[in-house]
């Protein structure tokens, strides 16, 4: 299956531009697919990858560049052109209609009719059957899409796909929400697809996968090309170097700590269906990290500590108080601050002002005789503006006018705004530029330096092998693994989190 | 649902059952609500013979016929989350310009009657539809400004003056009264428009396009939908078929003063809701709406012909509003549940 | 997703820069804070009263103040908690059939010879009951408000109209039937204006200024945030549907005085001249944003209006249209900009293929 480099490309996007306002997100977007390959676009988040695929969409429009489809210079003003031209994009959170049945979801708008322009629901259900048959999959076209699982979905947007003969595939980030069987599954429809003939492009942070089912992969790094290179070409540390632009460890500024006293004692929690049997501590001075492959119940476990989430078994202490289940305010007493994982549903307000997103969780704090005062936010705002170096323009914006990174520090000032004795933080640097990244890791190290407790969330393998003291590995709602510094490496740590004790790894 | 193709179904059997059963549930709204008007008819007949005579049963079919005809284009609009509480301003001012054309002009065919009422209930839902669709303003609002407007319109209209039995001609005022086979002339052409409704909903492209909008905006919007177009279309039908109810209560009341109409809108939302429709768009079906207004004139003359009390009327229907919105939610919640376990039964394999 | 500083080049990463620009000081372009709503609707106001002022020759006297205040007393009562319930995103299409309920509660009791005081805490409990029921099926069950709403609108008139088929004949006790159709003595305030203005106040200081309401907006503009900012979302949106039940049934009780007597018919379709002056007032049907400033002009304008037009003989009729068109400009005018820019990029950009 090697990359019939004779054979011309089915797209190509060349020194593709676009700004928005004075942001510069894609500078120079390139890349080259050619038929029956499996190519996969790397980078930082915030390279541009998004902005790219959304050029390809038809989304947005590139101010300037070339884009050509099967030779021919195209401009897409809108999603139906991409489409028609035969380019189909799977979002990562898949765009289906929940009331409609998987057929109609795949069919809309094209659904097969007979005689007076009426649908012909039966061959509307049959060919959506062939064409699950065709990837291989199994799948009721019948039954409605609300409650198909995020992989099921994708499978469904793929059909969509296959439906329109799309020659070309641009998947975002397909993986990053699948278990491990459902990887495979996807990977081999991709190959179905492949071996049709259509060129399927896919974003993925997990380098294994890369190296698992592509044949190139091309590079990007502040929102420009960097090079395209075929897989067996290419090691992880050149990837790796070319998508930061610099050495790792800048990336993770560590100072040792001795742990001190334990801030943090979770003992044999668990929820039906979500996590079971969870027991661990955070002392002083330590970052503890929780890791694991998304839908491990990582996030589950983390919200029900801090009382988000409900959890009907075990006891949380943080500080020797016990903490009731169910009750944030509780536990914001107690001295927790939890940084969500998305931050711009759950960790902000986005069109609520800077400084009012920065206070809001210390409302009852600022409040004198029971009034707020606008002075008291602004001043709270601006100490942690000044100390986090928030970049912004006024206080008074809105919390979405900021950059991802800036985002994030206003999350991170709003909690550390109330002195927590623990932080948990999901995702610390999820969607922020790689300098800002470095900024936030020395935030935390800073933070554990001067005795605070950590517990961290993270998908991206190089930043808890980074930043924490120890790893926790869960897999499918369970601790499969307790790992020191020193005993913690992406091997390890990825066979754990694969529900591998022994034996060959993942 | 099953058809001849051979696809590979062997996995696909465990879950056949399970959405056989929602599809039984979904259906089975309908099915309940018709059983319940069943129930309380022989409840009614039991207590009070004369509700199964020929003549009750008309006034139950006719009763519940102009809301059960607003509830068609209701449900289209609200399908696509939306609302139009304008209908009964709507039906009010269509109602007294169709009588007053009729007084004007004695010798107007009938079917002109129809079509002043549809055109000028077009006209409205027209604007409505522009403001919404040009302007992205809520429906909500719009249509609320649009009850105002319209309901003043019509009080500078009437201006006082009422039209009377006398200004109506014979044949107009026919098909509030006559019946076919015993079954009021009426109630046929709302049962028409009813069974068309369902039909073009199930059948045709641009009507699931209503669906897919109100079900996910965001996705409509990247499938391709024409939006726009589809809700403007869903504010004419609605609007039209408001004008239409407007004239058949003239055929029906022969009477029209200012306060026709008046009110209507919750009775609508209330039988759209109670048939199932989901209030933010994606789900349910024209014959659930129209079943639910027939249910809730049931009641209400069951509830005068037991002479418990017309006045229980209104807090039963609704206690069964919100008995249907709390069923429905705590419906969704088990099927969500089931579906989750299933999946996770699925990805255990 | 807009970033104020652009890095031209990837070197710089590797040494950041300083780059704290936390100098507050630019500030809002004047004409930018002179066309928010509340400065339009001082301007309607003024015009208001001027067009108010050139109909009647006795328009600016006490007399006008009063009937306008009598009239417009129990709606803008409602409008209060509504405003902060369209604040959450949510609706309460019941408050004139709870004003209906609880005026029918004290009429029955105080018709049947139980003492008044008695009658109306029986009222205001009425309130409480509705305003829980409505908060418990929205806030613990989930349910959409705008059809809980409309059901327990139907349901609670509905039950006015068991309790009290007919209106009540019997006067109420003669040293409370003045308070619903007298000023305050030396005044010519109307007690239902004084309890507004007392509400307004207090609703002013919760939501501008105590920490409770700034999380109001938190939750009318995104829910899930104001959950992990420890908020208590679930008991607010309750809270407030029990606090609306109540001071409607307060506003149920004031218009019973008013009209000397309890109707289960009473302020038949109120609900949405409510919902009318509240978004009037500038707040947004989808949470997050409004003001009590936006809402109290509101109530004024429209009080004025319907004395204007009152004292000029101008059918109810007119005031429907204006109440309908005000609330379509309040909607329109926002958003007339956007929709010009996209009607212009429309026509600017062709749907051409090269």
């Amino acid at each position: 299956m090697e990359p019939r480099a004779t054979a011309d490309p089915l797209l190509v996007l060349e020194r593709a531009e676009k700004s928005f306002g004075p942001v510069r997100a894609l500078v120079d977007g390139s890349i080259e697919l050619f038929p029956g390959e499996a190519h996969a676009l790397l980078g930082e988040n915030g390279a541009g990858k998004s902005t790219l695929v959304k050029i390809l969409a038809g989304v947005h429009r590139a101010d300037a560049g070339e884009l050509r489809v099967g030779g021919v210079p195209l401009v897409f003003n809108g999603a139906s052109d991409a489409r028609d031209a035969g380019v189909s994009i799977i979002y990562q959170e898949p765009t289906l209609f929940p009331d409609l049945t998987v057929a109609e979801n795949i069919y809309m708008g094209r659904q097969p009719t007979v005689a007076g322009r009426r649908i012909d629901r039966r061959a509307m259900n049959a060919a959506a059957r062939e064409v699950f048959a065709r990837l291989g999959v199994v799948l009721d076209p019948a039954r409605p899409a609300r409650g198909l699982s995020v992989a099921d979905q994708q499978i469904v947007e793929i059909a969509k796909a296959l439906s329109l003969n799309a020659r070309v595939l641009v998947m975002d980030e397909p993986t990053a929400a699948l278990t491990g069987v459902e990887v495979q599954r996807l990977f081999s429809v991709m190959e179905t697809l492949r071996a049709d003939g259509a060129a399927v492009m896919f974003i993925s942070h997990r380098l294994e996968e890369v190296y698992a089912s592509c044949q190139r992969v091309t590079i990007m790094r502040d929102g420009r090309f960097v090079r395209t290179a075929p897989i067996e070409e290419v090691s992880v540390d050149e990837i790796i170097r070319s998508m930061v632009g610099r050495d790792l460890d800048a990336l993770f500024p560590k100072s040792e700590t001795a742990p001190g006293e334990v801030v943090l004692d979770v003992d044999g929690i668990g929820e039906d269906g979500v996590f079971s049997d969870i027991s661990f501590q955070v002392r002083r001075g330590e970052i503890v990290a929780l890791a694991g492959l998304v839908g491990a119940g990582r996030s589950e476990v983390a919200r029900a500590v801090f009382g988000i989430d409900p959890r009907s078994r075990g006891r949380v202490t943080v500080l020797g108080r016990e903490l009731p289940g169910h009750r944030p305010r509780a536990a914001m007493a107690a001295g927790v601050a939890l940084v969500p994982e998305d931050r711009r549903q759950q960790g902000l307000v986005m069109d609520m002002p800077i400084d009012q997103n920065m206070a809001l969780a210390s409302l009852d704090r600022l409040a004198t005789g029971g009034l707020l005062r606008r002075s008291s936010e602004r001043s709270l705002a601006v100490e942690w503006a000044r100390r986090l170096q928030l970049k912004f323009g006024r206080l008074g914006n809105a919390a979405s006018t900021l950059s991802g990174g800036n985002q994030q520090k206003v999350v991170l000032g709003k909690w550390l705004s109330r002195d927590p004795q623990l932080l948990i933080i999901d995702e610390p640097t999820r969607g922020i530029d790689v300098g800002t990244k470095a900024e936030v890791h020395r935030i935390i190290d800073s933070l554990v330096a001067d005795g605070m407790a950590v517990l961290m969330i993270s998908s991206e393998l190089p930043e808890v092998l980074g930043m924490a003291d120890r790893v926790l590995v869960l897999h499918e709602g369970r601790i499969t693994a307790e790992l020191s510094r020193a005993e913690a490496t992406e091997d390890s740590i990825m066979r754990a989190a694969s529900g591998l004790t022994s034996g060959a790894a993942a | 649902m099953t058809t001849s193709t051979s696809a590979p179904r062997s996995a696909a059997s465990s879950r056949t059952p399970l959405k056989q059963r929602v599809g039984g549930v979904l259906r089975a709204r309908e099915t309940g609500i018709a059983v319940l008007i069943v129930v309380v008819f022989v409840a009614a007949t039991a207590k009070n013979e004369a509700f199964a005579s020929a003549n009750s049963v008309q006034q139950l079919l006719l009763g519940a016929s102009l809301i059960a005809l607003l509830a068609v284009g209701q449900t289209m609009v609200i399908v696509t989350r939306n609302v139009d509480l304008s209908v009964g301003s709507v039906v009010g001012i269509t109602a007294y310009v169709v009588g007053m054309s009729f007084r004007d002009n004695p010798d107007m065919p009938v079917f002109l009657g129809f079509l002043i009422g549809i055109g000028l209930g077009a006209v409205f839902g027209a604007i409505t539809g522009m403001v919404v669709t040009v302007f992205r303003v809520p429906s909500l609002v719009v249509t609320l400004a649009g009850l105002y407007l319209i309901r003043g319109l019509d009080g500078l209209l009437v201006d006082g003056v009422i039209i009377n039995p006398q200004s109506i001609p014979r044949e107009f005022q026919r098909i509030g009264y006559e019946t076919v086979l015993g079954i009021p002339v009426l109630f046929l052409l709302v049962l028409a428009v009813v069974v068309i409704a369902a039909y073009v909903m199930r059948s045709f492209r641009s009507a699931r396009d209503l669906y897919a909008i109100g079900s996910n905006p965001a996705a409509a919007e990247l499938a391709g939908i024409p939006s726009e177009k589809r809700v403007f279309t869903a504010f004419l039908v609605s609007g039209a078929l408001a004008g239409l109810t407007g004239a058949l209560f003239v055929a029906l009341y022969a009477q029209v003063d200012v306060t026709a109409g008046r009110g209507y809108e919750f009775l609508v939302v209330a039988a759209v809701v109670v048939g199932g429709v989901a209030i933010f768009g994606g789900s349910g079906t024209v014959v659930g709406a129209a079943l639910a207004a027939l249910l809730l004139n049931t009641i209400d003359q069951a509830l005068v012909a037991s002479r418990v009390s017309g006045f229980w009327t209104d807090a039963i229907a609704g206690a069964l509003l919100l008995g249907a919105i709390a069923f429905d939610r705590s419906l969704s919640l088990r099927i969500a549940r089931r579906l989750r376990s299933q999946e996770g039964a699925h990805r255990d394999v | 997703m807009s970033e104020t500083v652009v890095r031209p080049e990837p070197a710089r990463a590797q040494e950041p820069t300083p780059s704290y620009t936390g100098v507050d000081t630019t500030s809002k372009a004047w004409w930018k804070a002179g066309i928010r709503w509340e400065s339009a609707l001082v301007v309607l106001l003024l015009l208001t009263l001027v067009v108010g002022s050139t109909g009647s020759e006795n328009f600016f006297t006490g007399t006008t103040f009063f009937f306008a205040g009598l009239n417009i007393g129990e709606i803008a009562i409602m409008a209060l908690p509504l405003l902060m319930i369209v604040l959450i995103g949510e609706i309460d299409l019941s408050v004139a059939a709870m004003l209906a309920l609880s005026g029918a509660v004290m009429g029955v009791l105080w018709q049947a010879g139980t003492p008044f005081g008695v009658a109306v805490a029986a009222a205001l409990l009425t309130g409480l009951v509705g305003g829980a029921l409505n908060g418990y099926l929205v806030a613990y069950l989930g349910l959409p408000s705008i059809a809980v709403t409309i059901g327990s609108l139907t349901l609670f008139r509905g039950i006015a109209q068991i309790i009290l088929p007919n209106p009540t004949t019997t006067p109420f006790p003669s040293e409370v039937a003045t308070l619903g159709v007298l000023p305050i003595p030396g005044t010519q305030v109307p007690y239902s204006l004084a309890v507004f203005t007392v509400l307004a106040v207090a609703t002013a200081a919760f939501v501008h200024a105590t920490p409770s309401g700034r999380s109001l907006y938190a939750i009318g503009l995104q829910p899930e945030a104001a959950e992990f900012a420890g908020i208590r979302v679930t008991r607010v949106r309750f809270g407030l549907f029990v606090l609306s039940g109540l001071l409607c049934s307060l506003a149920g009780v004031l218009f019973a005085l008013k009209n000397s007597s309890a109707s289960y018919s009473a302020g038949f379709g109120l609900e949405l001249t409510v919902v009318a002056v509240v978004l009037f007032g500038g707040v947004s049907i989808f949470g997050g944003r409004g003001t009590v400033l936006g809402v109290v002009l509101s109530v004024a304008i429209v009080a004025v209006l319907q004395q204007a037009l009152t004292q000029q003989q101008v059918q109810a009729e007119v005031q429907n249209i204006v109440t309908g068109f005000l609330l379509l400009i309040s909607v329109l005018v926002p958003n007339t900009p956007a929709v010009w820019r996209r009607l212009r990029d429309r026509v600017r950009t062709p749907p051409t293929r090269t």
